[in-house]
């Protein structure tokens, strides 16, 4: 054992201080493209409901089956394909997202209020212009929160991602490295910065939300 | 009984918006034979059936009838939000069922009953919205703007920059009224306008709005549930029933005249002789003269005009002619002069603009004979009685034969 070790030992960090920029910067990296492209796909799929409202039922139900699907299962399955790549890792990632960010997107969507559309449609806005206009501005609120909850949970996924590779592993890693050595100071570092993200993420598109929505402050404020 | 009648004055087009204000004038519009159905199954707010009228340039044509009457349906066919299953809708003379349909509602104002304003876009960019999508420049549409929130009564630096959720529910009304007015529509189409606000409000915003058309002079197609609304609105009123079927097309005093069926007798009520009262003003009556005396006047004189004229009482004014109360004709002294203390009782105070009905219910709330009738300076210009109103109302059967909208 390493008793005589202190429980966070602090040179270890400042010698490492690359290393932990590094990895923390490789672990945001790793989720955002698992929430850009679980984005992309579920708000293509929102736009498909939106049009057709029957497709809602199936596509909500084939990504819960999915969301169901341990990860672990899923690097199993995906290795033989596409090997300890990117895409093994980002997968299940992106997967994850879906059945929260579907579900997010058409909630905005279905917000917008009757009267409003009936007023940009009788004014003569087409179609793709209520939607970029009108729509997409007025379920921002909504889409965001789902952003909000699909990145937090995918910074906390990306820890495991360190099983099919090093080079995948991000803030993970250190668990890793902590529990084969030991050492306990990586343990918490590792733990400490991946919540510190998830924080900061969350706090930041808060902000976000908020500069792209200033009419909601506005009722506030009042009159 | 469909009116095809010849649009009364106005131009029949609708001039291009000018950048220093709105073009006058309407477009006229025509139904020939439009029938809407919907098949089983099929969510609708109203079937219409073979629906044929025409509304002449810059008049106003309220649709009203009970809920299923197609009122809704008729409306949204003309800026094609329902497509018809069969006939034509024409715009001056145009087949709108052959335009593009986002063309065509540019070019028609939309007005609905829960406003439908833009949450997130200011006050000044949702009045902007139409002339943003007909690519007019910035400082054109910010002119319009300041134009238009001026002209529905909202100061333009106040609320140019607002959100609609800051704004009251008439004031939101009056910002839907800008939007819809925005590129300077020939024709707008108003459903229940009016509908949400407080009936005070609402009462405002139909004067004003009014007011507004006197100068516009817009085609107005508005739908209502409410028929003293529409009497009051209307140039030309378009009584529907269930099924879409058209009950009677006419100005309101025709309608409340002679009411073409059952339906249409029952659905203006049975006080129908009241509401065409309000059709009606006092200037429109011959006003009996008032038997007056000043404060002051020898008391002996004013007592042989009392006498000479039926009427049983004085009405005593001030040095200004205006009045101060009824003086009994026996309560006149033999001698001396008048004064204040004499007058005994009062009247309700009309002007030339007090519609007969408002002026009938003044009477009736004071339980008087007469209302006073006084110009601006609040000078009395003659007398009312209930008995002239009566006459009067004996006398104007209603006949009317023209589409000539009552004087207003």
């Amino acid at each position: 054992m390493t008793g005589d070790r202190p429980l966070i030992d602090w040179a270890w960090i400042a010698d490492h201080l690359d290393d932990i920029v590094l990895r923390t910067v490789q672990h945001l990296w790793l989720a955002t493209v698992a929430v850009v492209a679980g984005f992309i796909i579920a708000m293509a799929l929102a736009l498909l409901v939106r049009r057709s409202r029957v497709t809602y039922g199936p596509i909500t139900a084939v990504a819960g089956i999915l969301y169901t699907i341990p990860a672990l299962a899923l690097f199993a399955v995906l290795v033989p394909i596409t090997g300890l790549s990117l895409l093994t890792a980002e997968i299940p990632l992106t997967i994850y997202t879906l059945l929260i960010l579907i579900r997010s997107n058409v909630a905005g969507l279905d917000s917008v209020p009757a009267d409003v559309l009936e007023a940009a449609q009788g004014m003569g806005l087409s179609g793709s212009q209520q939607l970029r206009r009108v729509e997409l501005p007025l379920a921002v609120p909504l889409i965001v929160a789902g952003i909000r909850l699909a990145a937090v949970s995918t910074i906390g996924l990306v820890m495991i991602l360190s099983l099919i590779g090093d080079e995948f592993g991000g803030l993970g890693l250190f668990i890793k490295e902590g529990i084969q050595t030991f050492f306990a100071t990586k343990i918490y570092v590792g733990a400490v910065l991946s919540v510190t993200l998830a924080f900061a993420v969350d706090f930041l598109f808060v902000r976000l939300q908020r500069s792209l929505t200033p009419w909601i402050d506005a009722r506030r404020v009042g009159a | 009984m469909t009116v095809t009648a010849t649009p009364a004055g106005q131009p029949a087009t609708g001039e291009p918006p000018t950048d220093d204000g709105s073009a006058r004038g309407g477009a006229t519009v025509e139904f020939r034979h439009v029938t809407k159905r919907y098949d089983p199954g099929q969510k609708g707010p109203g079937a219409v059936n073979d629906l044929s009228l025409t509304v002449p340039a810059g008049k106003i044509c309220v649709l009203v009838g009970p809920s299923g009457c197609g009122k809704t349906t008729s409306l949204k066919m003309v800026n094609r939000l329902i497509e018809p299953t069969s006939g034509e809708i024409l715009i001056d003379g145009r087949n709108i069922l052959k335009e593009d349909p986002v063309e065509l509602r540019r070019r028609i104002g939309y007005v609905i009953q829960q406003i439908g304003l833009f949450p997130h876009q200011t006050i000044g960019q949702n009045v902007a919205v139409v002339p943003a999508l007909l690519g007019w420049d910035a400082s054109r549409r910010r002119k319009r703007v300041d134009e238009l929130l001026a002209t529905v009564g909202l100061e333009p630096d106040r609320y140019r920059d607002r959100y609609p959720s800051q704004l009251s529910g008439g004031e939101r009304q009056r910002v839907g009224v800008a939007r819809a007015l925005a590129a300077d529509p020939p024709v707008m189409l108003m459903d229940e306008p009016f509908g949400a606000v407080d009936p005070i409000v609402r009462d405002r915003l139909q004067n004003e709005f009014l007011r507004l058309q006197g100068d516009l002079a817009k085609t107005i197609l508005f739908v209502t549930h409410d028929i003293d609304e529409a009497i009051k609105i209307g140039d030309l009123v378009a009584v529907m029933r269930v099924g879409g079927v058209l009950a009677q097309f006419g100005t309101p005093e025709e309608i409340l005249a002679s009411p073409a069926s059952d339906f249409v007798a029952r659905f203006v009520g049975a006080d129908r002789g009241l509401k065409r009262l309000a059709l009606f003003r006092v200037r429109d009556l011959e006003l009996t003269p008032a038997v007056t005396a000043r404060v002051g006047d020898p008391a002996s004189e004013a007592r042989q005009r009392a006498a000479a004229d039926p009427m049983p009482y004085l009405l005593l004014v001030d040095a200004d002619r205006r009045p101060i109360g009824w003086i009994a004709e026996t309560r006149i002294p033999r001698d001396g002069t008048l004064d204040e203390s004499l007058a005994s009782a009062m009247s309700p105070l009309l002007d030339r603009n007090t519609t007969l009905k408002d002026a009938l219910s003044m009477m009736l709330d004071a339980a008087v004979q007469a209302g006073i009738v006084v110009d601006r300076a609040g000078r009395v210009e003659g007398i009312v009685t209930v008995d002239a109103i009566t006459a009067w109302a004996r006398e104007n059967p209603g006949e009317a034969d023209s589409i000539e909208a009552p004087p207003a």
